[in-house]
């Protein structure tokens, strides 16, 4: 699947997008988090605080809960400052 | 009725969008246009620009859901959104919504609902470019504007149980 991050997100990570193979028990985006988060200090960095950041599933809101399953692209930002 | 989303880097014409809105038409009674624009300054410090990232195909997909959701809220002929990304200088406009309704009440709570959450769910970010500030702080310092609360309560007026209880 392709991960993509954005703003801060993407600022401490250190990349705007990749292609991310994660294992099995990876289900939902809570999984997925926890998982990116032992990926590196970046991740680290980006992840310290799991609820403030926001996710997207094939370009939709998605929960923390929501299962990853058959997604293409799973998007990691901050709440949103538009408008 | 009429629907425009268009996300842009150039600066918009608000009287120039409201026109082609309601152009030809004589059923529209209520045009309201609603422009957020780039203050100089944020927090009381002076900013040089504001930056705008934005996610491209989810955001213009995602403020398509929410004109779609006030198209069935209210009886509406015609929304268009204008949001602008990239670098946006103090006085230009940032966000463009355009309701046209038969009547007011409908053109004005569209206009306020759909500003409610685009600031709380379209894929934007913005970031301050610093002008130098009482601080120290460095020209062309940038920094992340972080979320309001007021912001999520504003959208939530809008939640649909809330609408539920309200009607």
């Amino acid at each position: 699947m392709k991960v993509r991050y954005f703003a801060w997100v993407r600022e401490r990570v250190g990349k705007a997008e990749e292609d991310l193979d994660p294992p099995a028990e990876i289900a939902t985006v809570h999984d997925l988090v926890a998982w990116l988060a032992r990926q590196g200090e970046g991740y680290a960095y980006a992840f310290e605080n799991p609820g403030v950041v926001r996710s997207a599933i094939d370009k939709r809101h998605a929960r923390a809960d929501a299962r990853i399953a058959g997604a293409k692209e799973i998007a990691f930002f901050p709440p949103m400052t538009g408008g | 009725m009429t629907t425009t989303v268009r996300l842009q880097r150039e600066p918009f014409d608000a009287a120039k969008e409201a026109a082609a809105l309601a152009r030809g038409r004589t059923d529209i009674g209520a045009v309201v246009t609603f422009t957020g624009i780039c203050r100089a300054d944020e927090n009381g410090e002076p900013i040089a620009a504001l930056n705008l990232e934005h996610y491209p195909d989810m955001a213009e997909a995602e403020i398509g859901r929410h004109v779609e959701a006030a198209f069935k809220r209210w009886p509406l002929l015609g929304v268009s959104v204008v949001h602008r990304y990239g670098r946006i200088a103090p006085g230009e406009g940032i966000v463009l919504v355009v309701t046209a309704s038969s009547h007011r009440q409908a053109a004005f709570a569209a206009a306020e609902f759909l500003m409610d959450y685009l600031k709380t769910h379209a894929p934007f970010w913005k970031q301050v470019e610093k002008a130098g500030g009482k601080t120290g702080d460095k020209t062309g310092e940038k920094i992340w504007v972080e979320a309001k609360a007021s912001d999520d309560s504003a959208a939530d007026r809008w939640a649909p149980t809330k609408r539920e209880t309200a009607s």
